[in-house]
Order: structure tokens, then C-alpha cells, then sequence
């Protein structure tokens, strides 16, 4: 393939994958291209990198793609072997060089590795169908590189525990994990060789954070979120606070107008206004705690907490079965992590069951803490409404919705799931205005327009 | 002085004090080859000011600094005219010609320029940083467009000013707010991320002079691992640089449980941070002396 085809062909896979690529940056990009040197990989990749991909949330898609398109080798000259079982000297004399190699550290002796042993274990054995004829898992298995880590720190400390095992520790997590994207990348590689580069880019992609569904994530990509919240919460309230200023000019100071008129003879060149009175919603957080969305109930509530001084005050309450404040868990300054084990482990959510009923919650808010809604709050219920069947209590949500400003319910379920099974989306939905909120992208849109 | 290959560059930030990893440098060497301005985005504290300020050091440019924040406006980025000069010069007109006076007063003498005019107007090698354009405005962006796709500026009363020679432009953002697609589409882009362990102690080797190899590696360890909790704020690589100032006039040549305790607020600034790091890092090691 010419270089033109491939790199049109690129191009169409990086739109094809989501990135906004256009006709002007392409463009860039031919130029670039000519500008550096071609067999140098690494710049190659810069190139294409510094023309084409102008989010950050693009760049792992980039990255793949990129190996696809541009291979560091091709061919196969390792011969495919017989899996070997475990404790087999071949494996043993493997793990042995991994182990030295991982100690070492350096990048590239850690990718011919792995390049070698997909070639040599990497090779599917049944030969079905149309199915990928390479897998990672094949290798990863043979090698268990994650049982490594128990000799690796013995190799390189003296004593066990300790910042000392900490930062080792660290240092491996991160080798191993380089180690196994090689093998994905070489077995992906060895694919497009195979059936094609584009064919081959089709699910090889994966969407970025921001649009992974909460009910879906591994614990990977909780982790992943949980760490996005804090620069999420910090982006919006600039944006909050940038709007809030600009959302019109209060009215007009007029002894500074004056006073700054004297500098211009007298002329008032330029006025003064008093900075305009924000409005700040009061929120009240009504959330289901019980396993099937807690992950859901904690991002929203980490990131309405972590962005505390966009409204005037905000309460929170959790519920299974009972319902409990937990608000005096997330006092100013304190750590989101720990407020978030003290919730379950303190905070009395189970009455009987331990399954949400919705019905139950309700009707204890409205006794115990009815007066946390006024006139200007904003009440928002964050749940997957699954009641298990129980009693819906819709009155009594109607009568709440209808004291508080506004009222939303942020539903993590996608919308064709709703309705199914012991949902009650559409009946609490009539009474509530239901949003469908299933990645932090709607969960970013929906704070901004509620703040 | 111009750059001639990417290997050129990282040599070339290298002798002063700026080390470029492969990403950079061909980055660096792309802005300046083909002429684009270069959108530089990352956390706080990772080196994109200091990028720029390496950039005008190896092209022996000077620097322009426009620094965004909210409310800037075109007088304050661009020009403004000196209106009180203009008023005193009405004044003393006495009975002079309306029309004589009105060209007079729209003349350079009443011209002030503002960073973007300067860059444009100057012919010696210039670096343009806007630095933070995150926080200015989403109408600076618009402003921003004609002298970063032309490198031209309108002025009504003058004409349209073309840029004798080229500014080498670099855009810093936090990324606090995404940028509009049509300044994007227009720059080069490179993302700064907190550095690797090694990368990192070479930067602290070279930053601050004197200190011991083996404390940098385990300076520059601890940082990653204290980056990995979960904490408002990670530290940059200019904390660890002061961290490493710290330890240095401290007289402390190791880095364990005790020392870090004892000067963890030199790259931790939340109570809540500082905490966790404690309890997470500092604890652990305290119990395996």
C-alpha cells in the first residue's frame, strides 16, 4: 500500500473510531509528515499525534490505531509451540528471563519479549470460524506474569513492609501492566496482518472514560472514574462560576464610575457595575445505596460534594431499606475516601431486608426529615428504581417533588432497561422528571444545567 | 537560530536545563517547521510555561507573555488607544482643525500596544506565550483566531498589521474548559503529563544541581507512588523540584518515614491530602523501623 492509501486509510479508521478529524488537520498532518524523518517511528507517531489528536480522551484510541497502521515489525518468525503446562521447564526458564527483565526495566528488551512469546504461545489452537486465530489471554496465562511480583520484590529488598515495598511494588504493577499491553498490541498486530488492518481495528478501540456506562465498569475503570472526578468537579466550577459572572452585569456602581471618570476629565469613559448576585440552589440528594447502583450513588455524590461551593447548601441522605443523613460524612476539607467507607459502615441503611425499597425510603424521609425541602430546594434522587416489587409510595414522592423547586431523578439504567423486570421507572418517572444518567459524560451535563 | 531536526531540539533544550522526551521534541521542532502555533495542555505544574521559556532560550528569541485570565479583553491583548493622552492633546489642540486633530490622535504616538500587537510587530525572533488561555474568555479564542491562522492583526484606524517574522506561538491550557474546535483546529497539539520516575529525577538532577543520584531516584519514587492516592491535588513536577530544594537545605540526604512527615508540605497543600499521605505512606514505614 502506498503511503497516500495508508494514511487516507488511517485517517478514515481514527473518524471511524470517533475522533474529529478534518480535512484541514489531515492536511497538517501530509505536512508534518514531510517534515521529519519517516523511518523513525517514534516521531512518526509525535507527528501524527501533534496534527490529528487535540483531546487528551482521544489518545488511547489514537494509540492503538496508530500500532495497527504502523506496525514496529511484521511477519512471524517464531515458530508456534504446544502450550506448555505449568511448572514445565520451558515455562520456568521463561518466567525466569521475565522476572530479570521486569527487574530491569527497559522497554524495549520487555517488548521483543513479549513479541516472542505471542509468537510462540499467542497462536490459537482450535482454529474455528472466522475467530481471531491470536489471543493474549493464551500468553498472559502461560507466563501468570502477576504471580511474578512476590520474587521480584524479594530480588530487589532487603527487608519486607514499608515505603521501600510501597515504591517497588509500584514500580512492578506498572512493568507487569506495560507487559501485558505489548502482548495486546502484538496480538493485535499479528491479527491486522492476518484480516487486515481495519478489520482488525473494529472493537479494538475502546470508548473513552467518560462514555463507559457505571453499571458496566470493572473495577479498572471505577478506580479510573473515581480519579476524574476531582478535575471533572474543578473543570465545571470554572465553567459554573465563569457563567454565574457573565449571566449579565448587576446594577451600576455609581461612586466608582464617578471616581474612575476623573482620570478622563470627567468623562465617563468607561462605568463600574456591582458584580452580580448569583443564585445558588440549595440540594437535597436522596440516594440508593444498595449494591446493584452504589457505584452510580457515589460518583454523583462525590462530585455534588466536590463541588460544594456551587450551591448554597447541600444535604444528602442514602437508602436501602432505611433511610439515613449522610451529610455529617462529608464535612469541609474532609477525605472523600473515607467518607465514603464511614457511609456504609456507619450510616443505619437496612431496616430488614437489605433490598432498596423505594416505597419504605420515601415514607421515612417524609417523616423524619420533610422539613429539609423548602421552596428553594432542588431535590434530587439518584436510583435505579427497582423497588423488588415493594410499595411505591408515589404520593408521597409527588407531594415532595412538589414542595422542592425543581426535582430530578437520575436513572444509571440505560432507557431501554427501564420498565423492565420490578422497575418503576415510568410510574415514578410521571411524578419525577426521570434522566437517563449512565457515564460521566450525562453526569457532567446534568450538574452543569443543575447548578 | 533554527531548529533542524527533533534530535536537534532535545539536544538543544537539554543544554538548558529543559529535558524533552521524544513527543516533545518532535513537537517542538513540527511548530517550528511548519510555522503553527503549538496548544501545549496538561495538569498543573508539569512544564508547559517552562517550555515555552526553553524555546525562546535555544532560539535566542525573545519572550512575550500574554497571561489569560477572566475578563481579558482586545485592549488589554491586543492595543488599546491612549485615551488620556488623546484627551490632553484635543485640549491643547485649542482651535486647530477638527480633521487635523482626528488624524492626529489615531497615530502610533497614541497607540499602546499590548502583548499579540508586539509579537506581531517585532522583527528580531519572537516567542509568543498566551499562557492559561483556559481562563480567559471563550471571545478571546475569537480574537485569537486571525492572529494565530495569519499572524495579522486589524487595526481600524491603522489597517491591517502582517507579522514581519513569524512568532513562534505556544498556547498553555489546564484544560479547565475545552477549547473551541476552530482554535484547535489551528495549533499543533501535544499533551504534558506527569513525567516517569526516571524522567523525573533526571529533571531534578538537572534543576537543582548538588543533589545525590540515589536521593533523586527515591525522591522521584515516592512522588509517583504519592501521585497514585487519591488526593485533591497530585504534585507537579515544580513541588518535587522544591522538595528537592527542601531536603538539599535541610542537609537531609535520605528520605524515609521521618523526613517525609516532616516536609510533606512542600508538595502536598490540602489538610486532607497531607492526611492520607500520612496514613498511606509515612505510617507504613514508620512500623517497619
Amino acid at each position: 500500500m502506498a503511503l497516500l492509501d495508508r494514511h487516507l486509510a488511517f485517517l478514515a479508521a481514527l473518524r471511524e473510531a470517533g475522533l474529529p478529524v478534518s480535512l484541514a488537520e489531515g492536511l497538517d498532518a501530509v505536512h508534518a509528515l514531510a517534515a521529519i524523518d519517516l523511518a523513525e517511528r517514534k516521531a512518526l507517531r509525535a507527528a501524527y499525534a501533534a496534527t490529528l489528536v487535540k483531546r487528551q480522551a482521544h489518545r488511547e484510541a489514537f494509540d492503538t490505531l496508530f500500532d495497527l497502521w504502523f506496525p514496529p515489525v511484521t511477519g512471524s518468525p517464531e515458530t508456534a509451540r504446544e502450550r506448555p503446562a505449568y511448572g514445565d521447564p520451558e515455562v520456568r526458564r521463561l518466567r525466569d528471563e521475565l522476572s530479570r527483565l521486569l527487574v530491569e526495566g527497559d522497554d524495549d528488551l520487555l517488548r521483543d519479549f513479549a513479541r516472542q512469546a505471542v509468537g510462540a504461545y499467542g497462536r490459537g489452537s482450535g482454529g474455528g470460524s472466522g475467530g481471531s486465530p491470536w489471543f493474549s489471554y493464551q500468553v498472559l496465562r502461560t507466563l501468570s506474569p502477576d504471580t511474578l511480583m512476590a520474587g521480584l520484590l524479594a530480588a530487589v529488598l532487603t527487608e519486607r513492609g514499608g515505603l521501600d515495598e510501597k515504591v517497588a511494588r509500584r514500580t512492578f504493577t506498572r512493568r507487569i501492566e506495560r507487559l501485558e499491553r505489548f502482548v495486546a498490541e502484538d496480538v493485535r498486530r499479528r491479527i491486522a496482518e492476518e484480516t487486515g488492518a481495519g478489520k482488525a481495528a473494529r472493537g479494538a478501540v475502546r470508548r473513552p472514560l467518560e462514555e463507559i456506562d457505571f453499571l458496566r465498569a470493572t473495577r479498572a475503570d471505577l478506580t479510573a472514574i473515581r480519579r476524574e472526578i476531582q478535575p471533572l468537579a474543578r473543570r465545571l466550577a470554572a465553567r459554573l462560576t465563569h457563567r454565574r459572572r457573565h449571566g449579565g452585569r448587576g446594577r451600576l456602581d455609581f461612586r466608582r464610575t464617578v471616581r474612575a471618570s476623573l482620570s478622563t476629565g470627567g468623562v465617563p469613559l468607561t462605568t463600574h457595575h456591582r458584580p452580580p448576585r448569583p443564585h445558588k440552589p440549595e440540594l437535597v440528594v436522596l440516594c440508593d445505596a444498595s449494591d446493584s447502583v452504589s457505584s452510580f450513588a457515589h460518583f454523583t455524590l462525590l462530585l455534588t460534594y466536590a463541588l460544594r461551593e456551587q450551591f448554597a447548601r447541600v444535604r444528602a441522605f442514602a437508602f436501602i431499606d432505611d433511610l439515613d443523613e449522610i451529610t455529617r460524612f462529608f464535612a469541609p476539607g474532609a477525605d472523600v475516601v473515607e467518607a465514603m467507607t464511614r457511609m456504609t459502615r456507619e450510616a443505619r441503611l437496612v431496616w430488614i431486608s437489605g433490598h432498596s425499597d423505594y416505597g419504605r425510603a420515601f415514607g421515612v424521609f417524609a417523616d423524619r426529615y420533610a422539613d429539609a425541602i423548602t421552596p428553594k430546594t432542588s431535590l434530587l434522587i439518584l436510583g435505579d428504581a427497582r423497588s423488588n416489587y415493594g410499595s411505591l409510595n408515589l404520593e408521597t414522592v409527588e407531594r415532595l417533588a412538589g414542595r422542592a423547586r425543581h426535582a430530578y431523578w437520575l436513572n444509571p439504567e440505560p432507557l431501554r432497561d427501564w420498565d423492565t423486570g420490578d422497575s418503576a421507572a415510568s410510574a415514578y418517572g410521571a411524578v419525577v422528571p426521570m434522566r437517563e444518567c449512565r457515564n460521566l459524560a450525562q453526569l457532567a451535563d446534568f450538574v452543569e444545567s443543575l447548578a | 537560530m533554527t531548529l533542524s531536526s527533533p534530535t536537534d531540539v532535545r539536544e538543544r533544550l537539554a543544554a538548558v536545563d529543559y529535558l524533552a522526551d521524544d513527543a516533545i521534541a518532535t513537537t517542538v521542532y513540527l511548530a517550528a517547521a511548519l510555522g503553527k502555533p503549538l496548544l501545549v495542555e496538561g495538569p498543573a505544574g508539569v512544564g508547559k510555561t517552562e517550555l515555552a521559556k526553553a524555546v525562546a532560550a535555544i532560539t535566542d528569541a525573545r519572550l512575550v507573555r500574554l497571561q489569560c485570565y477572566e475578563g481579558l479583553d482586545e485592549a488589554r491583548a491586543l492595543y488599546e488607544w491612549n485615551y488620556r493622552k488623546q484627551l490632553l492633546r484635543i485640549q491643547a489642540a485649542g482651535d486647530q482643525e477638527w480633521s487635523a486633530t482626528h488624524d492626529d490622535i489615531f497615530s502610533e504616538e497614541f497607540l499602546l500596544e499590548r502583548p499579540l500587537l508586539t509579537a506581531i510587530r517585532r522583527t528580531d525572533p519572537t516567542v509568543l506565550l498566551i499562557d492559561e488561555i483556559d481562563k480567559a474568555d471563550v471571545e478571546v479564542e475569537g480574537l485569537l483566531l486571525e492572529v494565530l491562522s495569519d499572524f495579522q492583526v486589524t487595526i481600524p484606524e491603522l489597517g491591517t498589521i502582517t507579522a514581519a517574522r513569524r512568532p513562534f506561538v505556544v498556547l498553555t491550557s489546564n484544560a479547565t474548559r475545552e477549547l473551541s474546535e476552530a482554535l484547535k483546529r489551528r495549533c499543533l497539539y501535544l499533551h504534558l503529563d506527569h513525567p516517569s520516575p526516571e524522567r523525573e529525577r533526571d529533571i531534578v538532577r538537572a534543576r537543582v544541581p548538588g543533589i545525590d543520584e540515589a536521593l533523586a531516584t527515591r525522591l522521584a519514587q515516592v512522588v509517583a507512588v504519592l501521585r497514585e492516592l487519591e488526593l485533591k491535588k497530585p504534585p507537579s513536577i515544580a513541588e518535587t523540584v522544591d522538595w528537592a530544594r527542601t531536603l538539599l537545605a535541610l542537609g537531609l540526604d535520605r528520605l524515609g518515614g521521618e523526613e517525609i512527615a516532616a516536609t510533606l508540605g512542600v508538595v502536598l497543600k490540602h489538610h486532607s491530602d497531607q492526611e492520607r499521605a500520612r496514613k498511606e505512606v509515612v505510617a507504613g514505614d514508620a512500623t517497619a523501623r
